[in-house]
């Protein structure tokens, strides 16, 4: 429990976010020893966003299961409760500051004001929204991010439309062209601008091919029609300057368009705090134990950088909670980093530093910049080679990690480059 | 339906000129054909309060512009409407733009505009860093201001009708005549209203009702503006409203600030046939990036959070129409108020509303109810202020967009305003929950079911701004239901 001291209210450790990783962080934490540890969850259950993901294919690697996404997060849940571990939830964190001070606001208890030793940044993410896009038309009802269609109809029951198209193929767009169609909703097409689809390879075999739903690759839409309610979408090919190409319309009558194009980390609350932030990743800059530039103010899960699998972000998140307990018991190692940069092929490599002279094992993570097939990963340390990593296919729906061993990265003396070597 | 005056068209004109009216001893109705106040050019226009250099000296454009301006700080004040005045350039490159700026500055004399004066590369840049390096000099208006247009009408309209003036929304006017009983008719789609005094303020729309009671015919052409709105920027680029210098080839774009911190680049102008046509297009948002970059070279698509766009009610004769409707009784209007229009409405409200008193012979009410105090918003909250705002109301507690931080006491406060929200957008432009980056992705499904809560009406039903709008076509079992059929 937090102590209070001066309207103050003390933790050791302060989890921000009741997501898988808040959950996987704050059970690490607890493992570690730090009783006095909250976690703060603005919606009214813990689960974050898996509660909404009522189809399965979560914990495939952490569980060696077919869970769906409530399951997964109820057995952190559960974990947590019969840990003891405090979730104070319906309270919105308002502020986090570089002292460690964290602002929060709840119907029950008010304003609080909480000063932490270690904090755990994990707010996951938001979707990128119609008007990022740029897309012309009118602004009528009937366009949705896919992530909200998906609360409507899983969480509170309601159908956002009965003729869908869906721009984008990230991950939840194409689990909501299945999910629309089960729900007796017809799924007209999905389209998207890149000449990949951005989402697992998994979900467009059983989210569209198994429901005869074309994939239009290199298509965008170029205009939204209705005055009120959405009447319609015009979808044109790209050239390969992702410009549309006259003469290429395609015209669906639709009342409902989907947009699965991209998912942001919500970073306003470590912007706030001054957090350095990677334009890359848009998350926190962060070292192999995921600390920020901040000492003491941590980062994982989406909200560090956007995952393909729930079970990464919890493997990420363990890291971090392990990080801040041992920061919040005084055990902090400050000293000099290594740089970790992106090579060719690679995009947002997390962590971006890596303390020198530790004997650990570091998992490099990225997004491969576009699709590599019997390539290869390649890791250099002032431009020797210290590890690689073959694929049959990179591809930037999925994320691809290349582990570095305790004795390699002991050794390290030099700029760590992350680059893929292509094959044929 | 009877009442002493009939006013149609529920924009930043209309309420201003209902809220003036409702000081008098006669009951008034104001009929608008949107599900909300300020859907036409009142909802989507820059938000500038104009110094009152650009328009030319001797007209109706001018003279309201200067004398409406000089009320916004205080008006805002009283209806606790954002305003600031952080001043304004217009930024020329050749030594013609030069001759033209030297002529704004006279102009701005000549119309009595404060402050006004000509300013060099150096002071540009000095002000304004992130300016094209390219400027040779540019007007400086140090008077220039912003505030929020819709949630100037709001505030208009809600003091109006405490003050007694009744609104009725999604009432589109279709008939207006005189009948032998000397009263206006006036017929929209739900029904008929009649008054004795017929008062046209309705925008885009405003030189067809005046065509129907009056034989010297106007004529309105649909100019259409598109933006761009940029999500928040810590520091803005620009802390100016920063104009072109209009040249041969047009007008130019702004780049400014809007009073919630945000920058919006635009608007194009294009006349277009449909009044209501506010879609945007691909040409003409990329002609607003293209032609933001003359002031602001790293203009981009990053950073966008939404593109909208209005429409102007331009009257072929370039100024605007206001006072008594000529060959008809017993009516007024307002036509062809375009930019300024949002600068000059608080005076146009003061001068044709006491006109139409005083020719009526209303007489003032012996008591007016003040506007009401607008409490606070949350986010502008200090954090004793937040604990003191949960303290006296626990749903303040409640966080809904977490973009903009508004919170559940205050959307449920936005729906129970005089003239209140129904719709999600009329929640957004009260509240702005839903005006931040990620645009209501989160927030819209719990707005939705507030404003059903609110109103009593089932979330199916829930519009996101009237007419077909609905947000959700059905529940999941009526569709299941229908599978299964």
């Amino acid at each position: 429990m937090a102590i209070e001291k001066n309207g103050v209210l003390h933790v050791d450790v302060l989890v921000v976010g009741a997501g898988p990783a808040g959950l996987a962080a704050a059970i690490a934490a607890k493992e570690d020893g730090i009783d006095n540890l909250l976690v703060i969850e603005r919606e009214h259950n813990p689960g974050g966003i898996l509660r909404q993901c009522i189809h399965n294919g979560f914990g495939l690697h952490r569980f060696k299961e077919e869970l769906t996404g409530p399951e997964y997060a109820q057995r952190d849940i559960d974990k947590a409760r019969e840990m003891g571990i405090e979730i104070q939830t319906d309270t919105t964190v308002l502020s986090v500051d570089a002292d460690h001070t964290v602002t929060c606001v709840s119907a029950q208890h008010g304003v609080q004001v909480f000063s932490a030793k270690a904090i755990v940044l994990a707010m996951g993410c938001r979707e990128r929204p119609r008007g990022a896009l740029a897309t012309p038309g009118t602004r009528c009802a009937g366009i949705y991010s896919a992530g909200t269609a998906q609360k409507f109809v899983n969480l509170e029951g309601f159908m956002p439309g009965k003729r869908c198209v869906i721009l984008g193929s990230g991950d939840i767009g194409l689990i909501m062209a299945r999910r629309m169609t089960l729900q007796g909703a017809k799924v007209l097409a999905c389209v998207e601008l890149m000449p990949f689809s951005s989402g697992l390879n998994r979900n467009i075999v059983q989210c569209l091919n198994d429901y005869d739903i074309p994939l239009y690759l290199s298509h965008t839409v170029v205009d939204i029609q209705g005055k009120e309610r959405l009447t319609g979408v015009t979808v044109a090919k790209v050239d390969e300057n992702r410009q549309p190409i006259p003469g290429s319309e395609i015209q669906f009558d639709c009342d409902t368009l989907l947009l699965s194009v991209g998912l942001i980390p919500e970073n306003e609350l470590s912007e706030g705090a001054g957090v350095k932030m990677s334009p890359l990743t848009s998350g926190a800059e962060v070292d192999d134990t995921l600390q920020t530039n901040i000492p003491g103010i941590f980062a994982c899960g989406n909200v560090l950088h956007v995952h393909d699998l729930v079970d990464h972000v919890s493997n990420e998140s363990f890291k971090a909670g392990h990080a801040a307990a041992a920061y919040a018991r005084g055990e902090a190692t400050e000293g000099d980093t290594i740089s970790v940069v992106d090579g060719d092929g690679v995009r947002g490599t997390v962590p971006q530093r890596i303390r020198k002279g530790v004997n650990t094992s570091v998992d490099l993570m990225f997004r491969p910049s576009g699709v590599f097939r019997k390539a290869t990963c390649i890791v250099k340390c002032g431009g020797v080679e210290i590890a690689r990593k073959k694929a049959p296919i990179f591809t930037p729906g999925e994320m691809a990690v290349v582990t570095l061993k305790p004795e390699v990265v002991a050794s390290l003396n030099d700029t760590v480059t992350v680059e893929i070597e292509r094959g044929e | 339906m009877y009442s002493d005056i009939l006013l149609i068209g529920a924009g930043v004109v209309g309420t201003a000129v209902a809220r003036v009216l409702s000081r008098y001893q006669a009951s008034l109705t104001v009929l608008d054909r949107g599900a909300d106040l300020a859907e036409g050019a009142s909802k989507a226009n820059s938000g500038i309060v104009h110094a009152g250099f650009d328009a030319h000296p001797g007209t109706l454009k001018a003279k309201f512009n200067v004398e409406g301006a000089k009320m916004y700080p205080a008006l805002c004040e009283e209806l606790g409407v954002p305003y600031s005045q952080p001043g304004a350039l217009v930024i020329g490159f050749t030594e013609e733009d030069r001759a033209t700026l030297e002529n704004l500055v006279r102009q701005a004399e000549e119309n009595d505009v404060p402050g006004v004066k000509l300013i060099e590369r150096e002071e540009i840049l000095a002000m304004e860093p992130n300016t094209n390096p390219e400027v040779l000099c540019a007007l400086y208006a140090p008077t220039s201001g912003l505030t929020s247009p819709y949630e100037m009408t709001f505030a208009l309209a809600d003091h109006a009708a405490l003050n007694g003036a009744k609104f009725c929304l999604n009432e589109c006017v279709s008939k207006v005549e005189r009948q032998d009983d000397s009263l206006w008719h006036v017929t929209t789609q739900k029904g008929e209203y009649t008054a004795k005094v017929l008062v046209n303020c309705a925008g885009v729309g405003s030189a067809v009702i005046h065509n129907m009671i009056s034989d010297d015919e106007l004529t309105i052409i649909n100019r259409r503006g598109q933006y761009y709105l940029m999500d928040r920027m810590n520091p803005l680029p620009f802390n100016m409203t920063m104009f072109q210098c209009p040249t041969k080839m047009g007008k130019g774009v702004l780049v400014s600030p809007t009073v919630h911190g945000n920058l919006l680049l635009g608007p194009s102008a294009e006349d277009i046939p449909d009044a209501l046509d506010v879609s945007t297009t691909a040409e003409g948002l990329a002609l607003v990036l293209g032609k933001s970059r003359l002031t602001w070279p790293k203009a981009g698509p990053r950073g966008t959070i939404t593109n909208f766009s209005g429409i102007r009610a331009h009257e072929a004769k370039g100024d605007f129409v206001i006072g008594a409707v000529k060959g008809a009784e017993n009516a007024y209007e307002t036509v062809g108020v375009e930019s300024p229009g949002l600068s000059a409405a608080p005076a146009i409200g003061e001068m044709l509303g006491n006109l139409i008193a005083q020719e009526q012979g209303y007489a003032p009410k012996a008591e007016i109810v003040p506007a009401p105090v607008r409490p606070k918003p949350f986010h502008a909250m200090t954090t004793q202020e937040r604990a003191e705002a949960v303290k006296a109301d626990p749903l303040n507690g409640n966080l809904v967009c977490r973009c903009e931080v508004v919170t559940e006491a205050e959307i449920r406060a936005a729906i129970r305003r005089p003239v209140g929200a129904t719709t999600i957008d009329g929640v957004k432009r009260r509240t702005r929950a839903g005006m931040g980056r990620c645009q209501g992705g989160f927030c819209s499904p719990r707005v939705a079911e507030i404003i059903s809560e609110e109103l009593g009406i089932p979330m199916t039903e829930v519009t996101k701004c009237g007419g077909e709008s609905r947000l959700l076509t059905g529940t999941i079992a009526q569709a299941l239901t229908k599978e299964a059929e």
